[in-house]
C-alpha cells in the first residue's frame, strides 16, 4: 500500500481521462510475444509425447505421435493460443481472429491450456500416486503452458484502466487485464457469405456440445470445462461472440434454422444410445426450462413449483398410454396424447393460478411452491389405500410403451441415412420438435402485444394496470401458457422414462428437472431470452450428470456457484436484448445531446398549430 | 395568456361527486366535487399532504373512494384502474413510474394496450391481422413520439432517458391510450424553468387536440399560464373553485397556501415527506389488491 501512494499522486497531477494501463509482468512487447508463442507452441508439441507410463489413466496419453484424452484439449487450447498470439503480429489473414481485444484472449487462451495440463497433470499424479508417474511430455507441455501464460500477461493490456479508478491494486489489474474493448462494426460481406459463417459458428457449436456429453470420463469432462471455459471467453473478449451475434441477429431465421439443423444432427453424431438419453433429456429440461422463462422471464411471476405441470403432463400421458398399470386402461394416439397432457396442464394452471395469482412477489412464490409440493403428495396419495386408486401411489405408473407415430416406432432402432438411430435418438428428434414449438411460441408471444402487457406487468404491476392492462387476467395467461408448455414437455417425459413416478417432480433434488433446478437454469443462462434458459440447463444437466463422483456435494457446489454466478455476471451467461442496450447506452449518455429541449417545444408547436 | 375557452355548451367530460377517502382515521379527501369539460384545462392545487394524489387515485381506481363516486361521459366508472383507462381517462405519476427496463417505444405501446385486440393467438399463429395491427400501433407510437420530441430516443430504455424527458414519456404513453382525459400529477416537478415552459407548450396541444386535462402542480404562473380554472384542495376538502386570478386572490387561498413563502418549488424536506407518503400508500393499495 505504501509504495502505491506516491503512484497515487503522480497520476492525480496528470490527471488524464484515460489512464495507460500497464501489463501484470513488465516484459519487453516483442520478448512478451515471442515467448507466449514459444510457450503455446512447447506445449502443442508435448501433446505428441506420451503424458504417463500406464494405461491405468483414462485416455491413452502412453503413445508417442499419437495426442488423446485430455493431450487432445490442451493441444486444441494451444493451437488457440497461438492463433490469437500470432494474430497480434498482424500476420495477414488473422487478423479477423481479434477484432475485439488482441491480447486478452491470448492471456485467456493460455490461462485454459495452463489450467488443463495443469489439472491433468494433477490428476495423473494424484491417481496414479506421485509425481514419478509423468512422463516427460506432460513436462513439456506443462511448462510450455506457464511459459505461454508468463509472456501473455507481460502483452500490453487492451484498454486503459477505468477512469473512475485509475490506480487499482494487483487483483484489479489482473482483472483488467482479463477485459478488452468491444469491436467496431462489421463490414458487410455478401449474404451467402455471412449465412456460412453463422453455419460454421453453430457446427463448432454442436461439435463442442456433443463432445461434452460424449466424454466418458470425469477427468476429461473437467479438463473440458476448464479448457471451454476459458477458451469461450477468450472467443468473447477477442470480439468474435459479438460479430457472430451480430450476424445472427441480422439473419434470424437463418440463425434460428442453422441451430436447429445443428441440433438434428446431434444423435447422428451419437453411436451410444446412453449419449443420446443425455441429449433427449437435457431438452426435455432445457424445454420446460424455456416454458418456465415464460412465467418467470417474462411476467415476472416467480414459480417455484413449476415442475408440477411437467408431472401433471407426463401422468395425463401415462394415464392415456395403454401402459397396463394405467388405471383408465385406455391407449390414446399420440396426437390426442399430447393435447391430453397439455391440456391437463392447462387447466390445472388455470385451477392454481386463479386464486394464487391475486398475490404479489414473495407470497406468490410460496403458494406455489406449496401448490407443486401438493401435487407431488397427492400422486403419492391417490393409491387405492389414502385415495381413489388412480396414480399406483408412489409406484408410479410402469412399464409406459413406446410410441408409434405413422408407423414408426420410436422404440426401436432405425436406419437413417446409413446411420443408426438408436431409441433414445429418436425421442431426442421429437422432443427437438416439442422445443422448437416452446421456442416459436415463447417468440412470437414475447414480441406482441400480450408480451409487452406482461413485460410491464414485471416492471411495474400498478403502472401497467393503469395504463389499461388486467392485470390478472395476463398474468393468469401466462401462467397457463407456461403450464401448457411444460405439460407438453411432460407427454414426450413420460415416454423417454418409461414410467412417472411422484419422486419425479420435487421441488429439489439431485436429479433435474426439478422446480429448484429450472428456476436454476433460467437464472443461470440469462431470464427473458431464448438462448439462456436452454444453455443453463444444458450444463445444469450435463455437470452433475458427468461428475457423479461428487453426488453428495452437489446441492453445495451448486449453490456456490449460484453465489458466485450473481456476484459477477447477474444478468445470467446470455444477457438479455434490453441488458445489452443499457450497456450500449451507458456509454451513449456521455455524449452531450445537442439541445431537446427547444427541439421538443418546435416540435409541439408544430404538433399543436 | 389564459385562454378561457370552456363554451357555455360544452359536455361535462368528468363528474365526481362526493369522493371521500378515509385511510383508518385519516380522511385524505373529504367530499370533493369536481366536474371538468371537453376543452378544458383544469388545475388542481393545494399544499403537500393536501389529498391530490389521493383523488387522482380515486379517479382512477388505483383506489376505492370510501365514498362517492366518479362518472366519465354520463357512465359511472368502476373502481378498477385497467377499466377506467379503457373508458378514456390516462393518467401519469408523481413519482415518475416508466416501464425502466422497456424502450421508449416500448413504453408507448404498452398504452395502446386498450386500443388494440389481438389476443394471444392472434400472436402465437400470427394470423393475418397481426402484422397489420402491429405496425399501425408502431406508427401511432411514433408519431406520439414526435409529438412529444422524443422520436429520435425511440430505442432508448426508459430508466436512461434524463428526468425531463421520463416525465414526457409518462405524458406519451397516456395519450397512446386515447384517452378524452388526462391526469396529470405534477408534471413539472423538478423541471427547470425552460422545461417547464416547453411542458406548457405540451399540454395547450394536448388540449388543441379535443383532450380535456386536469393537471395538479405547485408552480403558480404554471397554474396561472394554463388553467381555465382552478380548484383548491386543503387538508382533504376543496375549499376554492374558480379562474385563476380569482382563486389566487381568495384569502382562505392565501391562507392555506399561497400565504406560506412560495418560492415554485417544495422543499427537499417537504418532498421527501410526500414521497414517503407515496411510498406508504403504494404498499397500501398492493395489501388492498389481495
Ligand atoms: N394509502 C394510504 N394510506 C394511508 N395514508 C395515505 C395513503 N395515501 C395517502 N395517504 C395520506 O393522505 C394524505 C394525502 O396525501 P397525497 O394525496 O399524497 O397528498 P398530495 O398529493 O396532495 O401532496 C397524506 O397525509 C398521506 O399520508
Ligand atoms: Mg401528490
Amino acid at each position: 500500500m505504501t509504495t502505491e501512494t506516491p503512484m497515487d499522486k503522480t497520476t492525480d497531477t496528470t490527471k488524464v481521462s484515460t489512464a495507460p494501463a500497464t501489463p501484470i509482468i513488465p516484459l519487453p512487447h516483442t520478448a512478451a510475444r515471442a515467448l507466449t508463442v514459444a510457450g503455446s507452441a512447447l506445449a502443442l508439441a508435448g501433446t505428441f509425447l506420451a503424458w504417463t507410463w500406464t494405461d491405468e489413466f483414462p485416455g491413452k496419453l502412453t503413445i508417442t505421435g499419437y495426442p488423446g484424452g485430455l493431450q487432445v484439449l490442451t493441444l486444441v487450447g494451444s493451437v488457440l493460443t497461438l492463433l490469437f498470439a500470432l494474430s497480434g503480429y498482424g500476420i495477414r489473414g488473422l487478423g479477423w481472429l481479434t477484432p475485439g481485444g488482441k491480447n486478452s484472449p491470448v492471456l485467456l487462451a493460455a490461462l485454459g491450456v495452463f489450467g488443463t495440463t495443469g489439472y491433468a497433470m494433477g490428476a495423473i499424479s494424484y491417481e496414479l500416486g506421485g509425481l514419478v508417474n509423468l512422463e516427460p511430455g506432460a513436462w513439456v507441455s506443462g511448462i510450455g503452458a506457464l511459459v505461454a501464460v508468463i509472456g501473455a500477461l507481460g502483452l500490453p493490456v487492451d484498454q486503459p484502466y477505468d477512469a473512475a479508478d485509475p490506480t487499482p491494486n494487483l487483483w484489479g489489474r489482473i482483472r483488467h487485464s482479463l477485459t478488452a474493448p468491444e469491436p467496431g462494426r462489421a463490414k458487410d460481406l455478401p449474404s451467402w457469405a455471412e449465412i456460412l459463417i453463422i453455419a460454421a459458428g453453430f457446427g463448432v457449436g454442436l461439435y463442442v456440445f456433443a463432445y461434452g456429453i460424449g466424454t466418458e470420463y470425469s477427468e476429461l469432462f473437467i479438463g473440458f470445462l476448464i479448457i471451454t471455459g476459458f477458451g469461450f471467453t477468450a472467443v468473447t473478449r477477442a470480439g468474435l461472440l459479438k460479430r457472430l451475434s451480430a450476424l445472427t441477429a441480422k439473419h434470424r431465421n437463418v440463425a434460428m434454422a442453422a441451430a436447429f439443423v445443428a441440433a438434428i444432427c446431434f444423435p447422428f453424431t451419437q453411436t451410444n444410445d446412453q449419449f443420446a438419453l443425455i441429449g433427449a433429456n437435457i431438452l426435455i429440461f432445457a424445454t420446460v426450462a424455456l416454458g418456465l422463462n415464460v412465467v418467470v422471464g417474462l411476467a415476472g411471476l416467480l414459480d417455484l413449483g413449476y415442475v408440477a405441470f411437467l408431472g401433471v403432463g407426463a401422468y395425463a400421458a401415462a394415464l392415456v398410454s395403454g401402459s397396463p398399470q394405467s388405471s383408465i386402461g385406455v391407449e390414446f394416439p399420440f396426437w390426442a396424447a399430447v393435447l391430453t397432457g397439455a391440456a391437463a396442464s392447462l387447466i390445472f394452471g388455470v385451477v392454481i393460478g386463479a386464486p394464487t395469482l391475486r398475490l404479489r412477489g414473495d407470497y406468490l412464490a410460496i403458494v406455489t411452491l406449496g401448490f407443486g409440493e401438493i401435487f407431488r403428495i397427492t400422486m403419492n396419495n391417490l393409491n387405492g389405500n389414502s385415495g381413489p386408486d388412480v396414480t399406483n401411489g408412489s409406484n408410479g405408473i410402469p412399464n409406459i410403451p413406446d410410441l408409434e407415430i405413422f408407423g414408426f416406432n420410436l422404440g426401436l432402432p432405425h436406419n437413417v441415412l446409413g446411420t443408426e438411430l438408436t431409441r433414445s435418438g429418436n425421442y431426442y428428434l421429437l422432443m427437438l420438435l416439442c422445443t422448437a414449438i416452446v421456442v416459436l411460441v415463447f417468440r412470437r408471444s414475447a414480441e406482441s402485444r400480450i408480451g409487452r402487457a406482461w413485460v410491464a406487468i414485471r416492471e411495474d404491476e400498478t403502472a401497467a394496470t393503469a395504463m389499461g392492462i388486467n392485470g390478472f387476467r395476463l398474468k393468469l395467461l401466462a401462467f397457463a401458457l407456461g403450464a401448457a408448455l411444460a405439460g407438453l414437455a411432460g407427454t414426450v417425459q413420460a415416454h423417454v422414462s418409461y414410467s412417472v413416478t411422484p419422486e419425479q417432480y420435487q421441488f429439489a433434488g439431485s436429479v433435474p428437472p426439478n422446480s429448484a433446478f429450472l428456476l436454476a437454469a433460467v437464472i443461470l443462462g440469462g431470464m427473458g431470452t431464448i438462448s439462456g434458459p436452454l444453455i443453463g440447463a444444458a450444463l445444469l444437466y450435463l455437470i452433475p450428470a458427468k461428475l457423479q463422483f461428487m453426488a453428495e456435494y452437489q446441492l453445495l457446489l451448486f449453490g456456490v456457484a449460484l453465489m458466485l454466478l450473481m456476484r459477477f455476471r447477474p444478468e445470467g451467461l446470455v444477457a438479455d436484448r434490453r441488458k445489452q442496450l443499457e450497456f450500449h447506452e451507458t456509454g451513449q449518455l456521455d455524449v452531450p445531446e445537442d439541445k431537446p429541449l427547444p427541439e421538443g417545444a418546435t416540435g409541439v408547436a408544430k404538433a399543436g398549430a | 395568456m389564459t385562454t378561457t375557452t370552456t363554451a357555455p355548451t360544452a359536455t361535462t367530460v368528468l363528474d365526481a361527486s362526493g369522493v371521500t377517502m378515509r385511510f383508518g382515521g385519516l380522511t385524505a379527501v373529504r367530499d370533493v366535487n369536481l366536474t371538468v369539460n371537453t376543452g378544458e384545462i383544469v388545475g388542481l392545487i393545494g399544499p403537500n399532504g393536501a389529498g391530490k394524489t389521493t383523488f387522482f387515485n380515486c379517479l382512477t381506481g388505483l383506489y376505492v373512494p370510501t365514498e362517492g363516486k366518479v362518472a366519465y361521459k354520463g357512465t359511472v366508472l368502476p373502481p378498477k384502474p385497467h377499466l377506467v383507462t379503457q373508458a378514456g381517462i390516462a393518467r401519469t405519476f408523481q413519482n415518475i413510474r416508466l416501464f425502466a427496463n422497456m424502450t421508449v417505444l416500448e413504453n408507448v405501446l404498452v398504452g395502446r394496450h386498450t386500443r388494440t385486440k389481438e389476443g394471444l393467438w392472434s400472436a402465437l399463429l400470427r394470423l393475418p391481422g397481426f402484422k397489420k395491427a402491429e405496425e399501425e400501433s408502431r406508427a401511432r407510437a411514433m408519431e406520439l413520439l414526435e409529438f412529444t420530441g422524443l422520436a429520435a430516443k425511440a430505442d432508448h430504455l426508459a430508466r436512461n432517458l434524463p428526468y425531463g424527458e421520463q416525465r414526457k414519456l409518462e405524458i406519451a404513453r397516456a395519450l397512446a391510450s386515447e384517452p378524452g382525459l388526462l391526469l396529470l400529477d405534477e408534471p413539472t416537478a423538478g423541471m427547470n424553468p425552460q422545461e417547464t415552459r416547453a411542458a406548457e407548450e405540451l399540454i395547450f396541444a394536448i388540449r388543441d387536440q379535443g383532450i380535456a386535462v386536469l393537471v395538479i402542480e405547485h408552480d403558480i404562473r404554471f397554474i396561472m399560464n394554463l388553467c381555465d380554472r382552478v380548484a383548491v384542495l386543503v387538508q382533504g376538502e376543496k375549499i376554492v373553485e374558480g379562474p385563476a386570478e380569482v382563486v389566487q386572490a381568495d384569502e382562505r387561498v392565501i391562507a392555506a397556501y399561497l400565504g406560506t413563502p412560495f418560492e415554485g418549488e417544495p422543499g427537499t424536506a417537504e418532498a421527501a415527506e410526500v414521497e414517503a407518503a407515496e411510498a406508504d400508500a403504494q404498499s397500501t393499495t398492493e395489501g388492498d389488491d389481495k
